[in-house]
């Protein structure tokens, strides 16, 4: 129930938007929702901007039409002392009130439905943020990966999330809303991707140095490329040759298996599993693309790229980087 | 009185603390919006390299800290002090030792802050420090304990001004002064100091608990043995959003005292008014929980928040209205005091409407934390809060300093902050829906955010230009401005019937007072002029003290201490404990300390006032 005025201004910011939206290339905003989440909220939020803006122009309306209706100029006479007038406070009283009980019906409407507990049949996905990446898990699929969520469209997801260290926020801005990730505490995001595509993400709340380095990327993807990539995923990587199988040596014999996991090969639990991190669409939490130049870049020095980082610069030779690039990309 | 430094480090006199406080906060001012001209400096461009992750979020940290509790908290409290006596017909506060120390401490407080950068560790985990990233696990470093302690300190301070106004307000009111017959600014001013002697125990507990945690190894906020996070949410909001009304309601109250003197008319519904400003105080108290809508604390939670958040907006509204109305059949003379009112009702109106959209939790689910609240909270605490800062300036300034401030300069300080402004802050929305987070140091091109960031940076600098054309007014009033009547504006209230700047006894006679707007009754005869009662032949007035310095030194000497060494700690509690011994018995045989009024002065005070004085129009 938006007001006339507000449509038509509604409208027209909106087509403006619209335009500026087009032109603009904007992955992670917030107003072309993918998803049945983003959709309740974003039409909640149209709704709720349409009052906003009816009362915006009313009242700035009002405000420069008095200043400039009353400024003092030369013959004006010297204004009637008012103090008051009792109904005109509760006029302009129990208008904010009927505003406030049209935005809130819907709000509280809207409040119960993105609440609602997840459907029985909802994929459930574990998420597990650490500073400063994403830790991913399938229960039902055996999957373990990082950085990059894989989901079927049409299908609910149910994600838990919890945290390794600090607070992070779960945020892909198409897909919806964020949700907290806090120690002690499960939470749950549930929503249905209607619209194949990526999606970037990013940690929402502030969780130290690299805070703006945590970022992810949701793959939201037909049934069919969905249960391909999991069937991927299930499977071990093959076995390494050439090139790669020196990175394997490099792999074990450096420090990388104290901290990370290739099943069969290490089972380190502090950094990403990279049981398939070759065929990642990014690197390091989303904020390398997976190119052998910025594996090799990341390799060489870690905090470089990501202050604060667990990983150290390792002191690897140029060799080694280039075979443990041929290993990971390998990975898939 | 006492001259030279020797007498402003030991003056009592609310008038040179009120001074004091705006000097200190103005320098604080300039200090925040320095960091803040960095951050948006980094963030001009993707991937910028302006400063490194970790300054970057000291810079955050430090700006949100710096122009909370030591720019717009104590350029309020600069007013509250030079005003509120002034608008009460008393010689001063209640307690003025007391004022002298809550200012000394609120100084040494700011400097032990700041001081932190000078050994490259400066808090750094927002100005919300949220645990657990506080904890000594993640943040081992000084950079915490430095806020956690200088936050206790400026918190003492505050609550010391609290108890002190809320005294002064209740029982310094000059005869005649009923409680709906004091000035809105001061009804602001009382409501702000309840909700500041309310609030900030709760910030008190919190950060003690983090104190203790942080030193003694207690596990209040850790989950990972039994301790809970969000305790320290519930508690730092439950003081935080009755801060963000600390910091707008004395905002509120300005502009209720500049509208109605330019407008030349009373304030339209002046009971509705004082009641909206009590409302809003009260309902601050219950909408905590709107800045954790992303905790995840459940449908029925969520529901009873966003409604009582959404209620705060009525009486805001209401007093929006009011406001209007009083511009409503008035002759508005287009000050540079009432142009910033102005603005400030234009802009609050902004950064309320956008409160409306993120008071619904799930539209909040994507405004949360995003570029959408930079930009609404700055509509709130620059358009509102510091505008109204600036119409108080430009209005008592004359009051203040006894000269008059360029109307001319007044206005291009005006426009080239209303418009720089716009441009930082408007575009933040739009960067806020394409879904940039806060608190990022860096982002990456091709997410549509490069463009608005450009602009909101080129923002940032005019309206820096704009506080410039601001310093340059006030040192060229400073140093050849006319001298400033008594009443330059033709004002309503009593601060206007003392000379500019008022006596150090600030009122001859105590005032009795009649009406609302007691100057114009006054000046229009409506008042009873009685018959001028002999000047007294001595004003008792407090004498300076220097004990609430040494009091305050002793207090961020142990606060030093607790950051070095134990020596420390104990040292500063001597110097207190000396210091307050001392300031006890301090006048205990010496009541006398009187003024004499100068005989020669014919009584100033409310007699002998025109009708219509002749300041400029």
């Amino acid at each position: 129930m938006i007001p006339g005025p507000a449509r038509v201004i509604l409208l027209l910011t909106s087509a403006a938007l619209l335009l500026a939206g087009c032109g603009l290339d904007s992955p992670m905003t917030t107003v072309e929702p993918k998803s049945d989440l983003g959709r309740a909220i974003h039409e909640l939020f149209m709704n709720i901007s349409g009052w906003a803006l009816l009362i915006f122009v009313v009242v700035e309306a009002l405000l420069i039409g008095v200043v400039f209706a009353f400024r003092d100029r030369p013959g004006r006479e010297e204004p009637r002392a008012t103090h008051g007038h009792l109904g005109l406070e509760i006029a302009w009283t129990l208008v904010p009130v009927i505003i406030v009980i049209a935005i809130a019906v819907p709000t509280i409407a809207t409040i119960f439905k993105t609440n609602a507990p997840p459907p029985r049949e909802a994929l459930a996905i574990e998420v597990t943020g650490h500073q400063w990446w994403w830790e991913v898990r399938y229960p039902e699929l055996g999957i373990v990966t990082a950085n990059e969520i894989h989901l079927p469209v049409g299908r609910a997801v149910s994600l838990s999330l919890k945290t390794a260290d600090v607070l992070h926020s779960f945020w892909v801005p198409q897909l919806g809303g964020k949700r907290d990730l806090i120690g002690g505490k499960l939470n749950n995001l549930t929503f249905t991707a209607d619209v194949p595509g990526e999606y970037p993400g990013q940690c929402a709340e502030f969780c130290g140095v690299s805070h703006a380095n945590m970022r992810l990327l949701v793959v939201a993807q037909s049934t069919a490329d969905f249960e391909a990539w999991a069937g991927r995923l299930k499977a071990p990587p093959a076995p390494p040759s050439g090139e790669a199988a020196k990175g394997h040596q490099a792999f074990l014999a450096g420090g990388c298996v104290a901290c990370h996991t290739i099943q069969g090969v290490a089972a380190g639990v502090l950094g990403p599993d990279l049981t398939h991190i070759g065929g990642r669409k990014t690197l390091a939490a989303g904020i390398l693309k997976n190119t052998p130049d910025d594996l090799a870049r990341w390799l060489k020095d870690p905090p470089a790229t990501k202050p604060g980082a667990l990983m150290p610069k390792l002191g690897l030779t140029d060799d080694q980087v280039a075979a443990l690039v041929a290993y990971l990309r390998s990975l898939k | 009185m006492t001259r030279g430094v020797w007498g402003w480090i030991t003056t009592v006199d609310h008038k040179r603390i009120g001074i004091l406080y705006g000097v200190t906060a103005f320098v604080f001012l300039l200090v925040g919006g320095f960091e803040a001209a960095l951050i948006r400096l980094q963030l001009a461009r993707p991937d910028g390299a302006v400063v490194s992750a970790g300054t970057y979020n000291e810079l955050f940290t430090m700006h949100g800290t710096t122009m909370v509790f030591l720019a717009v908290m104590p350029l309020n409290a600069a007013f509250f002090n030079y005003i509120v006596p002034l608008m009460l017909g008393a010689r001063d506060v209640a307690f003025p030792r007391l004022n002298a120390l809550s200012y000394w401490i609120f100084l040494f407080g700011s400097l032990f802050l700041n001081a932190s950068f000078f050994v490259n560790a400066a808090p750094n985990a927002g100005w919300f420090g949220y645990a657990n990233l506080t904890a000594k696990q993640f943040s081992p470093g000084a950079n915490i304990d430095f806020w956690v302690i200088s936050l206790q300190l400026l918190g003492v301070s505050s609550l010391i001004a609290g108890f002190n106004f809320i005294v002064t307000i209740l029982n310094m009111r000059a005869p005649g002064m009923t409680f709906m017959r004091m000035p809105v600014f001061v009804w602001m001013t009382l409501v702000t100091q309840f909700l500041i002697v309310l609030a900030f125990p709760v910030i008190t507990v919190g950060l003690i608990l983090l104190l203790f945690d942080r030193f003694f190894g207690t596990n209040f906020y850790n989950p990972g043995a039994g301790g809970n996070p969000l305790l320290w949410q519930h508690l730092f909001w439950l003081f935080g959003h009755p801060e963000v009304y600390i910091l707008i309601l004395p905002a509120m109250g300005i502009v209720s005292e500049v509208l109605p003197t330019f407008a030349r008319k009373p304030l339209f519904g002046y009971p509705v008014v004082v009641y909206s400003g009590m409302l809003i105080g009260l309902f601050g108290f219950g909408v905590w929980s709107h800045h954790m809508f992303t905790v995840g604390l459940g449908a029925v939670v969520d529901s009873a928040f966003a409604v009582g958040t959404m209620l705060i907006g009525i009486p805001t509204g209401v007093k929006i209205f009011n406001w209007i109305a009083t511009l409503w059949g008035g002759r508005i003379r287009l000050t540079t005091a009432l142009w910033f009112a102005l603005g400030f009702i234009a802009m609050f109106l902004m950064g309320g409407l956008s409160g409306i959209m993120h008071a619904a939790p799930p539209v909040d689910m994507q405004q949360q934390d995003s570029y959408f609240v930079v930009a609404h909270l700055h509509y709130v605490l620059v358009g509102g809060s510091l505008f109204g800062i600036f119409a108080g300036l430009y209005y008592w300034w004359p009051k203040m300093t006894g000269r008059m401030l360029s109307e001319r300069a007044g206005r291009w300080n005006f426009w080239l902050m209303f418009v720089g402004f716009n441009v930082t802050f408007f575009p933040m929305h739009f960067l806020g829906l394409l879904g940039m987070p806060r608190r990022i140091y860096t982002y990456a091109g091709g997410l549509g955010w490069d463009l608005w960031n450009l602009v909101s940076t080129v923002g940032v600098f005019i309206l820096a230009l704009g506080i410039l054309v601001f310093i340059g007014n006030a040192v060229a009033s400073l140093r050849s401005a006319a001298p400033a009547p008594a009443d330059p504006w033709d004002g309503r209230t009593l601060e206007w019937a003392v000379s500019s700047p008022p006596p150090e006894y600030n009122f001859r006679n105590i005032p009795t007072v009649h009406h609302r707007d007691e100057l114009w009754a006054l000046k229009a005869g409506r008042a009873p002029v009685e018959a001028a009662p002999p000047p007294p032949r001595e004003i008792h007035l407090p004498p300076p003290s220097f004990y609430p310095i040494v009091v305050a030194a002793g207090v961020v000497l142990a606060a030093t201490g607790a950051l070095t060494h134990l020596a420390l700690v104990v040292a500063g509690a001597l110097v207190v404990v000396f210091g307050a011994y001392r300031w006890a018995f301090e006048y205990r045989s010496s009541l006398g300390g009187g003024l004499r009024p100068p005989s020669d002065a014919s009584p100033r005070g409310l007699r002998g006032q025109s009708p219509r004085s002749s300041g400029p129009r």
